[in-house]
């Protein structure tokens, strides 16, 4: 295995796009290395990006919206004094990846290019419409969160592409967002189901919504029946039972070792209730 | 030893020192199994079946031996020709055919060959380029499937004579016992529930993979370093397998990362040992998590039928249970002790057990902590809760009703001497969780277990020093802190403060055999050694003193770290402290020792009484754990804050077993979950502190009272908690882990 | 495959050592520099024993390459005493017997420490959220907790 630790997204782009065998881009390693130790995959070239500056950096930039080095780690965006207080919603599903050691390392483009159906922090980036930028030797080019996995393991990035950085929308007024995942214990599980809610309100009214289910299907699945069922509501119980019934419809799930079709088909809907009214209290300006 | 000369009042026992190898385990400077090296160490690596079961045609290994990095490699021809024998008579063989597979791989994770190299990543490098030809079989993963008609037969003329006529042949031993009629006393019941129960197999997850270091020459001498709960079984059975002389294998434990049962057998040490002695460098071997799952001993899978007639005032009128355990593609799944242990808590007019024990393609099971035990528990004590819920009667007043006590006949056959399970659920009913008031959503649950406990093959030796100290050796490895209760009972006895014991775990060359920390027996056999030898070495001080005082030696006695005269008319002479004797031992007869070793028959059985308040979410079916409560007898808690760790770990092993732990395989039969990720033991979020109520009813076979405590706590929590679930969802569940889905599921069915 | 060479600072020595990008912090620790304090539970991140910490940060050194370590402080459990003084919460676990085997010991103490310095006065719940990537196996967590928020009780009266 080759190790290099490239300056400058430029040179790990080419690094990538002129090597032979399996490429990987290491930022946090907590995917990389598991499947590394287990020899699941092996790369023949590892792309280290962490030398390249600024990418651990957090930024909100001047219109409201924030961009996200590809090497920032849960934990520095759960420290981050005010980006929580903007995208709850992203930095709980965040949170939630592995324990207090892997959110030392653990990363948002790292979850999102392992291409695991089931990764915390996509639905949550997805129902926040949040981009990233692609490099690649053609150049730069952006790219919807959820047009990114296409599979499991797979990613829509093609030889010599890497994510070279993460923008969430300015939050504007009146909005709000929740993740919720079940997993069998409190900590430490892959989601089993994960619902990623993204609303604003116009008084009690919802005028905006998008939500993502994850762990459900293949991929993310932004869901645009659930997001139907609830705009225009109050959130009343019939919109929250119509979003249950959406979000279970749109699951296309397996049965596996962590659940089965029909559980995680029902817990999808009771996912989706709960995390609507966590990001309708939010948007609310309500603790929730 | 006769009850009157049990000691009752105590200076150290019941104190709570710190432990004395606490400075090295929180500073990172003990050493465990994988922290040991060699010069010249060799890394070993081990290649594995991908199949559950197929025959091996055809093994190439020479591309690995022709690698430059590679110093040899083993396969099963390099272990010795161990015969074969039916059932557990055959066990050298078993293990042997575990370590490295013969003619067939059974089961996913079977080793297959071995390589040793310069490094680790050499070592698995290498391990690609061994060439193996299978003929995939069919295979049963199964215990039901695995005794039908139409089952593939693991190994023909494996069932020993136990076993009744007509049965499969993965049926290898048979269990039947029991006493009265329960025909009869169905028919005297007012309510008779049957049901039937299913548990899958869990591991015991000790967090230290296993790992040795193993050195042997072709004169047939060799050093053993291995995390093992026991070094001379370890000793013994190398030696078989490699086909030396037992003595000639020096076995020395290390520091030990738990066990819980898993570690009392031989899985890596004898291929680290083969490959040594064909590289003539020492070799390191380590799982990883993932061998350790695949390829080592977890529990039995479980499959049960129960029949209880009950009286409308609570008398048990009839039990009877049918339990078939398997327990991977070898003889040992512990059907037999499932059934002993099921109503073992009861004095039954009526009782009659079957065990089953039955092979399937999964690795060979191991001891777990009271192993076998809390499946016959979960399924037994699930149906009294039901009857109780059913005829409306209070559960610890109904196991009061019906509890063993001194001179019951056991459900086992034998009558039991002095026991503590009334006092237990005397202890629980008092206990303000029983009567705390439940929020809506949540269950209580109770349950009552039981466990044999064990003597075993012990030796132990004590010296003092010039200075008055003393070095105790035993041959028990400290799993959770005993060298702190050798070093009480020893301070005890010879009278001289607990710090200046130093407890060593000694070598296999230091003493004669020891059996393993295992059965509960490390502070009753070791602890009951440690006391005689203690007192062995008292009487040599008192010889001394009496020689230098000119009287007889019957004339001096041993108070308080001192020999004295035994009264006014042995004379009058001032005590003599032990390190005053001892300052003098070289000119006054050579050095004092004590010495001891016996086979001990009074471990004393042990019961215990839990009760856990469960929190079950009716929509998604998850379940918090939000009260626990743990009641045991110990005897005589030596160290009681490790007693209470003790009922601590048990409970939460139970939790895990009980809520979300299972192996699971696929329809290839491969283990689908073996990593920590997915093997879901419980981390600290997920369980609330756990109370503990010491009980101590004195084991009338140890000279303090003592009896083991390290197994029973794991006994009760599954019915204990699958009976709270039940309350707190409505409906009744038969099926372990009570996982969400099968929660929501069974939410599901009953509407 | 060539070999890269790392210069590092462990317990605040200066240390070197050759080492193959596949290595993991954890394999370089304990096979090249002799610190085995840090234990292999899983390889997998999952357990938390290999837990050391790199620039302030509690990582599992199982889930970081011997060569990312290149010129980073690496705190391991040999360096948590003071010389042969014990830090609070080395001692507390002795006493209050938060240990039985002692393989989950090193990470616990390095992230409880890890803990202690962000937040002074946690709840049981942080406690136990914060811990809850260190499995134990033995004690039922109960012991360990406790004796974590003594120390961070005892720690806060001191200062």
């Amino acid at each position: 295995m080759d190790y290099h630790s490239p300056a400058s997204f430029a040179e790990a782009s080419a690094l990538a796009a002129n090597a032979t065998g399996i490429t990987r881009f290491l930022a946090g390693g907590t995917d990389v290395l598991v499947q590394l130790r287990s020899e699941l995959v092996t790369p023949d070239t590892l792309i280290d990006i962490k030398k390249i500056e600024g990418v651990s950096d957090i930024t909100k930039n001047a219109d409201g919206s924030w961009t996200i080095g590809v090497a920032a780690t849960g934990a520095e965006m759960s420290e981050h004094p005010e980006l929580g207080g903007d995208w709850p919603g992203v930095v709980e599903a965040m949170d939630l990846i592995g324990s207090t050691q892997v959110q030392g390392r653990a990363t948002l483009t790292g979850n999102l290019c392992n291409g695991s159906p089931a990764a915390d922090s996509v639905p949550a980036m997805a129902a926040a419409g949040v981009t990233v930028t692609v490099t690649g030797p053609e150049g730069t080019r952006e790219v919807a969160v959820e047009e990114i996995p296409t599979g499991p393991g797979k990613t829509s990035l093609s030889k010599g592409e890497l994510v070279s950085a993460v923008h969430i929308p300015a939050r504007g007024e009146d909005g709000g967002d929740a993740y919720l995942r079940f997993i069998p214990r409190t900590e430490m599980d892959i989601a089993v189901v994960g619902v990623g809610v993204n609303l604003r309100l116009d008084g009690d009214t919802v005028t905006e919504a998008r939500v993502s289910l994850g762990a459900v299907a293949p991929t993310v699945l932004l869901v645009e029946d659930c997001a139907k069922a609830i705009i225009g509501s109050t959130l009343d119980d019939a919109a929250l039972d119509a979003l249950a019934a959406a979000a279970s419809a749109a699951c296309n799930p397996i049965d596996d070792k962590r659940g089965t079709i029909a559980f995680r088909t029902e817990v999808a809907g009771v996912l989706a209730k709960r995390a609507a009214k966590i990001a309708y209290a939010r948007a609310k300006g309500e603790q929730a | 030893m006769a009850l009157d000369d049990r000691k009752s009042e105590f200076t150290f026992v019941g104190t709570r020192p710190n432990r004395p190898d606490g400075l090295d385990k929180v500073t990172g400077r003990a050493k465990f199994g994988a922290d040991m090296s060699a010069p010249g160490m060799l890394h070993g690596a081990i290649l594995r079946s991908p199949h559950a079961h197929a025959r091996i045609v055809k093994i190439d290994t020479s591309k690995a031996e022709a690698h430059k990095d590679v110093k040899a490699v083993v396969t099963r021809a390099d272990f010795a020709d161990v015969p074969f024998k039916p059932g557990l008579e055959g066990e050298f063989w078993n293990v042997l055919e575990n370590v490295m597979a013969g003619e067939k791989a059974l089961y996913d994770g079977h080793a297959v060959a071995a390589v040793a190299a310069t490094s680790a990543l050499a070592a698995r490098d290498a391990l690609k380029l061994i060439e193996v030809e299978y003929e995939v079989l069919p295979h049963v993963t199964d215990v039901d499937k695995a005794m039908a008609s139409d089952a593939p037969v693991i190994r023909e003329g494996a069932a020993d004579y136990s076993v009744p006529e007509g049965m499969h042949p993965n049926v290898v031993r048979y269990h039947e016992s029991g006493h009265g009629d329960v025909e009869a006393g169905f028919a005297e019941a007012d309510l008779v529930i049957e049901d039937s129960f299913v548990t899958e197999a869990t591991h015991q997850g000790y967090i230290e993979p296993h790992a040795c270091l193993g050195m042997l020459g072709n004169d047939g001498k060799g050093e053993l370093w291995c995390t093992t709960q026991g070094h001379w079984i370890a000793q013994k059975t190398c030696a078989a397998l490699l086909g030396i002389e037992t003595s000639q294998l020096r076995v020395t434990a290390s520091e030990i990362g738990g066990g819980f049962g898993g570690k009392t057998t031989v899985f890596i040490e004898p291929v680290a040992l083969a490959l040594s002695r064909k590289a003539n460098r020492p070799v390191k071997l380590v799982m990883t998590r993932s061998e350790v799952f695949r390829a080592t001993g977890p529990t039995s899978s479980a499959s049960m039928d129960i029949k209880i007639g009950m009286k409308k005032d609570g008398t048990i009128s009839a039990a009877q249970g049918v339990f078939r355990l398997q327990g991977g593609a070898f003889p040992g799944a512990p059907g037999d002790m499932t059934a002993m242990c099921a109503f073992a808590p009861y004095n039954l007019t009526n009782v009659k057990q079957v065990g089953y024990d039955v092979m399937a393609n999964r690795p060979k099971q191991a001891a777990y902590r009271a192993p076998g035990a809390p499946m016959g528990a979960f399924a037994v004590e699930s149906v009294i809760d039901e009857l109780c819920k059913k005829l409306d009667l209070d559960p610890v007043d109904v196991r009061l009703k019906n509890a063993a006590y001194e001179g019951t006949k056991a459900s086992y056959g034998p009558r039991y001497e002095r026991i503590g399970l009334v006092e237990t659920l005397e202890a629980a009913k008092a206990h303000p969780h029983y009567s705390a008031p439940l929020k809506p959503g949540q269950g209580r649950g109770i349950s009552c277990g039981f466990w044999f406990n064990h003597g075993g093959e012990t030796s132990v030796s004590l010296s003092l020093s010039e200075d008055g100290s003393a070095q105790l050796m035993v041959g028990t490895p400290d799993i959770g802190g005993s060298r702190a209760s050798m070093a009480l009972m020893a301070a005890e006895v010879l009278g001289i403060p607990y710090e200046n014991i130093r407890v060593t775990i000694a070598d296999t060359a230091t003493l004669g055999y020891n059996d393993v920390s295992h059965g509960s027996r490390v502070t009753y056999a070791s602890g009951l050694a440690t006391i005689k030898a203690a007192n062995h070495a008292v009487e040599k001080l008192c010889e001394r003193a009496a020689a230098s005082w000119g009287i007889p030696t019957d004339a001096v006695k041993w108070e308080n770290g001192c020999a004295v005269p035994s009264g006014p008319n042995a004379g009058d002479f001032d005590p003599r402290p032990l390190a005053d004797i001892t300052a003098h031992m070289g000119s006054t007869g050579g050095p004092i020792s004590g010495h001891f070793e016996a086979t001990p028959e009074g471990a004393g059985v042990s019961f215990g009484t839990h009760i856990v308040d469960a929190e079950v979410d009716p929509e998604t079916g998850k379940t918090a754990i939000t009260r626990y409560t743990v009641v045991q007898d110990a005897g005589k808690a030596i160290h009681p804050t490790y007693v209470e760790g003790q009922y601590q770990g048990g409970a939460a092993q139970g939790i895990g077993w009980a809520l979300n732990e299972e192996y699971i395989y696929g329809e290839d039969g491969r283990l689908q979950n073996s990593i920590f990720l997915d093997y879901r033991i419980p981390v600290a979020s997920d369980l609330p502190m756990i109370d503990t109520v010491i009980v101590e009813v004195p084991n009338p076979g140890h000279p303090f009272g003592v009896r083991g405590v390290g197994e029973t706590g794991i006994v009760p929590p599954l019915a204990a908690i699958a009976n709270a679930v039940s309350h707190a969802a409505g409906v009744r569940m038969r099926q372990l882990p009570m996982s969400p889905p099968r929660i929501l599921a069974a939410l599901k069915d009953n509407g | 495959m060539s070999k890269f060479h790392v210069s590092t600072t462990v317990n605040g020595d200066s240390v070197e050592y050759l080492c193959d990008p596949r290595e993991t912090l954890l394999d370089c620790l304990r096979d090249k520099l002799n610190l085995t304090g840090a234990k292999e539970g899983c390889g997998t991140g999952d357990c938390g024993a290999c837990s050391v910490s790199v620039d302030g940060r509690l990582v599992c050194s199982c889930l970081m390459l011997g060569v990312e370590a290149d010129g980073k402080q690496i705190e391991t459990v040999e360096g948590i005493a003071d010389g042969d003084v014990l830090h609070p919460l080395q001692q507390k676990f002795i006493e209050h017997a938060a240990l039985q085997c002692g393989i989950c010991t090193p990470g616990i103490l390095v992230a409880a420490k890890s803990l202690l310095e962000k937040n002074p006065n946690p709840t049981e719940e942080e406690t136990r959220y914060w811990l809850a990537g260190n499995l134990c196996r033995c004690t039922g967590y109960d012991k360990i907790i406790r004796a974590v928020m003594e120390t961070a009780e005892e720690l806060r009266e001191a200062s």
